[in-house]
């Protein structure tokens, strides 16, 4: 994926409007959701860990404890159902999947800041 | 190839494509040629070294440097009236277009019959001794032969290859680009033809 006009053309389409976001941040996603013919903004709120892809295609996956259990959702970060990303807490990983989180809870869950 | 999201916030794979310029090279008439068409050729450079001097002395006619892959395309009732020298653009379509996209596939080389005529094939565990084998290819005495046309295994891809009526998305005339919804017919950095779709 290293042609030029390729490049052009996803740099004109994506959007810019998120976030410098990175595995281990706490973030808030707000997502439209429709009911009949209204539109409401739902937040999910949880742990980032991982980013999959690159150009369009960029997803995102957030993680929280939801009354005891994990729950996952994969967001498309350039999708127009993300209506926007807040950064609530960063956090130091040192890997980019942090996969190892789904056996842990709980104290041992803990992210250190990032500074 | 990638994908965009409409505004209704459907995501759309589509495929871009460089298109041209090209140029017209020749204009086949009924009155000399029988029958009404343009030649078409991508202008590109070419060494001149690597154009014989025959093939020279047609792109002069149109004025043209050096172009690459000279074809016809029979004009339909609706068409621009177009002239030897005339410049072809993405801008000759717009969003909502339909068109047929010409390739040539990709090579799979020599390949068997699972991939190629999507065979199912036999287990591959629990004993089964028939993994990826064309079984019977007909009956014994009658016909004492096999029937013309049995699907076997052998060479697949690198065919001509039209895929039809795919939807312009989006045209991009500064960079001459086509973006078209859907995949295209080749190797990335191949070489297409695009007309208005047939039907």
């Amino acid at each position: 994926m290293n042609n030029a006009l390729l490049t052009k053309y996803i740099n004109k389409n994506k959007r810019t409007d998120t976030p410098e976001i990175r595995p281990g941040d706490t973030i808030r996603v707000y997502v439209k959701i429709k009911e009949g013919d209204k539109e409401r903004l739902q937040a999910f709120e949880g742990t980032l860990i991982a980013r999959k892809n690159s150009g369009m295609g960029e997803s995102i996956t957030v993680r929280k404890m939801s009354f005891g259990h994990g729950v996952e959702r994969i967001f498309p970060l350039h999708a127009r159902v993300v209506d926007r990303i807040d950064v609530i807490r960063t956090g130091r990983v040192r890997r980019a999947k942090l996969y190892y989180l789904r056996g842990l809870r709980g104290k041992a869950a803990r992210l250190r800041e990032r500074t | 190839m990638t994908q965009v999201f409409q505004a209704d916030g459907q995501v759309v794979p589509v495929t871009l494509l460089k298109a041209g310029p090209c140029l017209v090279v020749q204009r086949k008439m009924p009155t000399t040629d029988g029958y009404d068409a343009v030649q078409l050729g991508l202008v590109e450079f070419v060494k001149p070294s690597r154009i014989n001097k025959p093939e020279t002395g047609h792109l002069k006619k149109a004025a043209a440097e050096g172009a690459k892959h000279l074809r016809e395309l029979k004009l339909r009732p609706g068409d621009d009236d177009l002239k030897p020298g005339d410049k072809v653009l993405a801008g000759h379509f717009k969003p909502k277009d339909k068109v047929d996209v010409v390739g040539i596939s990709k090579g799979k080389g020599f390949a068997g019959l699972v991939k190629r005529h999507h065979f199912r094939g036999g287990e591959d565990t629990h004993g089964s001794m028939f993994h990826r084998a064309p079984g019977s290819i007909g009956a014994s005495s009658y016909p004492s032969r096999v029937w013309p046309g049995m699907r076997m295994a052998g060479h697949m891809g690198s065919a001509r290859v039209t895929v039809r009526n795919l939807e312009v998305i989006d045209v991009d005339a500064e960079d001459n680009v086509l973006v078209v919804k859907g995949a295209v017919p080749g190797p990335n950095g191949g070489y297409v033809l695009v007309r208005r779709a047939k039907r």
